[in-house]
C-alpha cells in the first residue's frame, strides 16, 4: 500500500463520521491544550519568581542580623532583631577579596507626609553603593551621594509607587519636599520601577542617607542590612565562607553555635523559590496530563468501535490481498491521524489559553518550544500506543469470519 | 475416478491443474463440540475450466469455496493451487497468493458503502501496489468489461441497483487479472434476467479469456451455465459430471 493512498484511505474513513472523529479530536486537544497551558502558567510563574529575584542586585549576598542572646542566656527575640551590625562591619567586609561593593542599610517604617496626602512605607537609611549593589536606577534627579551621607542630608529618593501615592499620577516629585517624623525632606529623584511586590517592594520605598536616617528616624546607630556584592556568582560560596570568619572574629565569637548574624546567598533563594516553581509545573503538568490520558482513551475507545464496525471491511480488504500489516497500518494510521490532528489544534488552543490567562488572569506565561514538541510528541504517541490494540484487533481477524460478520 | 489417479495425471504433466485437492477436512471445533463439514472432499480442476459447485445450504460448499480461495485452511488434506502446496502457508502468504491469482465475487457483494464505485473497483491493486494513474485505467476497462455504464463510475456503491453492484462486484474480482474466479452465489440476490446476464458474463470471461472460474450454488439451473458441475453433500462430493449442455438462455 502506497503511503498516498494510506493517506487518502485515513481521510475517508475519518470522514465517514465526521461528528464522532470530532469529538474524539476534542479530547487530544483538550489534554494537549492544557498541557500546554498548564506548563506555561508554571514556567512563567518560575520566570517571575527567578526574575523578581535577580532584580535584587547581581551576585549577592546579605548579612542580616540574626538572635540576640545574652552570655548564658537562651531567650531568643527572634531573628534580625539582634543590633549587632555595624557600618564598620560593612566596611571591614569591603576590604575581602572578591568583593565588588559593600551597600550598608537600615529599615524604618514611618508615615510619610506631602502637601495633604500621605502614606506609609519602608524608609531605607542607605549609602551611595546601595544603587550598584541593589542594582536601582534613578529616573529623575539622582541617588543619594556620599556627600549626603557625610552631611547627614534631609534628602530622598521616592520610589515610582510611593511617588505616585504622595504626588499623584505622572507628576515629576523632584524638589518637592516630604515630611518624615516632623522633618523635611526635600525629594532629589524617582527610581525606575521594578516591579514584584509584597514586603519587599522596591517599588514603595523612600531611600534617605543612612546617616540621616540613624540619627533623626532611627535614633540609633544600627544597620539592619548589609548587601555585598561579589565578583561572580561561583565567587559567593568562597565570601559567605570569608564573611562570616570576618564577622565572627569581629563580633568576638568563637562558636559557630552562637553566631549573631546570618548570611543570605541570593543564589540559594534563586535556587528554591525555582525548586517550589517547578514543583508547581510538575503538579499543573500532571493535572492536565489525567486529561491527556483521558483524550487517548477517548481514541482507544473509537478506534474499538469503528474496528467492530469495520469487522466485513476488513474482512473484504482481507480476501482480496490485504495483509496483516495492510490493515494494522490502515487503522494506526487513522489514530494517529487523530491525534495529530488534535495535537496541532491543541498546541494552538495551548498557545491561545496562555496568552489569555497572560492578559486577563495577570499571571505571567511563558509558552516554550520544547514544551510544545514534548506535548506533541506524547500526543503522536497517545495515537501509537490507543491505536495499536485496535489496529492489532483488526489484523488478527479471520478474514472468514469477518466477512460472515453482521 | 478414485483421487491418486487424478494425481498421478497432474504428476506426470499430461494435463496442467489449477487446483487439486486431495482428501480435505474441514472441522470446526466449537466448546466441546466438534463439527465435521468437510469429510475428505477431492477433486481437481484443470485451467480454463468452468466449474459450479452445487449442493443445498449446509452442505459445504461454502467452505470448500473458503479452502480454494485460501480464504481458510483446510485441518487436514493437501491443496496445491499452480502445483504449489498451499495448504500450510501463513496469513501473509495466503494474502499474497489471494491478491495475484484470485478473484471473489461475493453473495452478499462486500463492497464499501460510502465508496464510489471506481475506488471499489480499484481497492485490489491498491494492495498490489499499482500507482494511482494506472489504476484507474485499469479499473474503467474492468468495468466496462463487466458492463456498467460510465456515467456510474462515481455513484457511491450505496446508490446502485442490484444488478448494478453485482456488476461492480465482478469488475473488482476481475481487476487484478486473476486466472481463477470464485463466485459464491453470485445471482442469489438478483431477478432471473439480471442473474442471467451475469452468468452470461461468466461463461464469455471463461470462454474468451480462458479463466478458470468455479461457481458456488444450490440452484441446479445456474450450476447449468457451467461446463461441469460438482454436486456435493454433508461434506462429501456425490457426483462429479461433465455438463454437455451449458444453458446460454433464461432458466426456466
Amino acid at each position: 500500500m502506497l503511503l498516498t493512498d494510506l493517506m487518502q484511505e485515513t481521510y475517508f474513513a475519518l470522514m465517514a463520521n465526521k461528528a464522532r472523529s470530532g469529538l474524539t479530536i476534542l479530547g487530544i486537544v483538550i489534554g494537549i491544550g492544557s498541557v500546554i497551558a498548564m506548563v506555561s502558567i508554571g514556567q512563567g510563574t518560575a520566570g517571575s519568581i527567578t526574575s523578581s529575584i535577580e532584580s535584587l542586585g547581581s551576585n549577592l549576598l546579605m548579612v542580616m542580623p540574626g538572635f540576640q542572646r545574652g552570655v548564658g542566656q537562651q531567650v531568643s527575640t527572634g531573628r534580625g532583631n539582634a543590633q549587632t551590625l555595624t557600618l564598620e562591619d560593612a566596611k571591614a567586609i569591603k576590604g575581602l577579596l572578591k568583593v565588588v561593593d559593600v551597600a550598608p542599610q537600615n529599615f524604618n517604617q514611618a508615615q510619610i507626609t506631602a502637601k495633604g496626602t500621605n502614606t506609609n512605607t519602608q524608609i531605607n537609611g542607605v549609602t551611595e553603593s546601595y544603587a550598584t549593589v541593589r542594582s536601582v536606577q534613578v529616573l529623575n534627579g539622582t541617588f543619594i551621594t556620599a556627600l549626603h551621607n557625610s552631611s547627614k542630608a534631609k534628602v530622598a529618593v521616592l520610589g515610582p509607587t510611593t511617588a505616585e501615592d504622595l504626588f499623584g499620577e505622572g507628576v515629576d516629585p523632584v524638589g518637592q519636599t516630604i515630611r518624615i517624623k516632623g522633618l523635611d525632606f526635600k525629594v532629589i529623584g524617582v527610581t525606575v520601577k521594578k516591579g514584584g511586590s509584597g514586603m519587599s517592594n522596591a517599588d514603595d520605598a523612600v531611600y534617605v542617607p543612612l546617616s540621616t536616617a540613624q540619627q533623626y528616624i532611627a535614633g540609633n546607630t544600627r544597620v539592619s542590612t548589609i548587601s555585598i556584592q561579589g565578583e561572580s556568582q561561583e565567587a559567593l560560596e568562597q565570601l559567605e565562607a570569608d564573611v562570616t570568619a570576618l564577622l565572627m572574629t569581629r563580633h568576638k565569637i568563637t562558636d559557630e553555635e552562637k553566631i549573631d548574624f546570618m548570611i543570605m546567598n541570593q543564589a540559594d533563594i534563586a535556587a528554591s523559590a525555582s525548586s517550589i516553581a517547578g514543583t508547581l509545573t510538575i503538579l499543573l503538568a500532571s493535572i492536565a496530563g489525567i486529561s491527556l490520558l483521558v483524550g487517548g482513551i477517548g481514541i482507544m475507545n473509537m478506534m474499538l468501535t469503528t474496528v467492530t464496525e469495520r469487522t466485513k471491511e476488513i474482512g473484504l480488504r482481507k480476501a482480496i490481498g490485504a495483509k496483516k500489516k495492510d490493515i494494522s497500518v490502515q487503522f494506526l494510521s487513522e489514530a494517529v491521524a487523530l491525534t495529530f490532528v488534535g495535537g496541532i489544534a491543541g498546541v494552538a488552543l495551548g498557545w491561545l489559553a496562555s496568552l489569555a490567562v497572560a492578559k486577563f488572569g495577570g499571571i505571567a506565561t511563558t509558552v516554550s518550544i520544547p514544551a510544545v514538541l514534548t506535548a506533541f510528541g506524547v500526543s503522536a504517541a497517545i495515537g501509537i500506543i490507543f491505536g495499536y490494540y485496535p489496529a492489532r484487533r483488526a489484523a488478527k481477524l479471520n478474514p472468514i469470519d469477518a466477512l460472515r460478520y453482521e | 475416478m478414485p483421487a491418486d489417479s487424478i494425481f498421478s495425471a497432474a504428476v506426470s504433466g499430461v494435463v496442467k491443474n489449477m487446483i487439486e485437492c486431495k482428501n480435505i477436512v474441514k472441522t470446526y471445533q466449537t466448546g466441546l463440540i466438534s463439527a465435521s463439514v468437510l469429510k475428505g472432499v477431492s477433486f481437481t480442476v484443470e485451467n480454463g475450466e468452468f466449474v459450479a459447485i452445487m449442493g443445498p445450504s449446509g452442505s459445504g460448499k461454502s467452505t470448500l469455496m473458503h479452502i480454494v480461495g485460501l480464504l481458510d485452511i483446510p485441518t487436514s488434506g493437501e491443496y496445491r493451487l499452480d502445483q504449489k502446496d498451499v495448504s500450510k502457508l501463513n496469513d501473509d502468504e495466503l494474502a499474497d497468493i489471494r491478491k495475484n491469482k484470485i478473484g471473489f465475487v461475493f453473495q452478499s457483494f462486500n463492497l464499501l458503502k460510502r465508496t464510489t464505485v471506481l475506488r471499489n473497483v480499484m481497492l485490489p491493486l491498491v494492495y498490489a501496489g499499482i500507482r494511482s494513474g494506472e489504476r484507474e485505467m485499469i479499473a474503467m476497462k474492468s468495468l466496462e468489461h463487466a458492463g456498467l455504464d460510465k456515467q456510474y463510475y462515481n455513484y457511491f456503491a450505496n446508490q446502485l441497483s442490484g444488478g448494478q453492484i453485482q456488476r461492480v462486484a465482478i469488475a473488482r474480482a476481475l481487476v487484478n487479472n486473476p486466472s481463477l474466479i470464485l463466485a459464491d452465489e453470485p445471482t442469489g440476490n438478483l431477478d432471473t434476467k439480471t442473474g442471467e446476464v451475469v452468468l452470461n458474463t461468466f461463461q464469455k470471461l471463461n470462454e474468451n479469456q480462458n479463466r478458470t472460474i468455479i461457481l458456488i450454488t444450490h440452484e441446479r439451473e445456474v450450476a447449468e451455465y457451467a461446463g461441469r458441475i460438482i454436486t456435493i453433500r454433508d461434506g462429501l462430493i456425490v457426483e462429479d459430471s461433465q455438463n454437455n449442455k451449458r444453458r446460454s438462455g433464461f432458466y426456466k
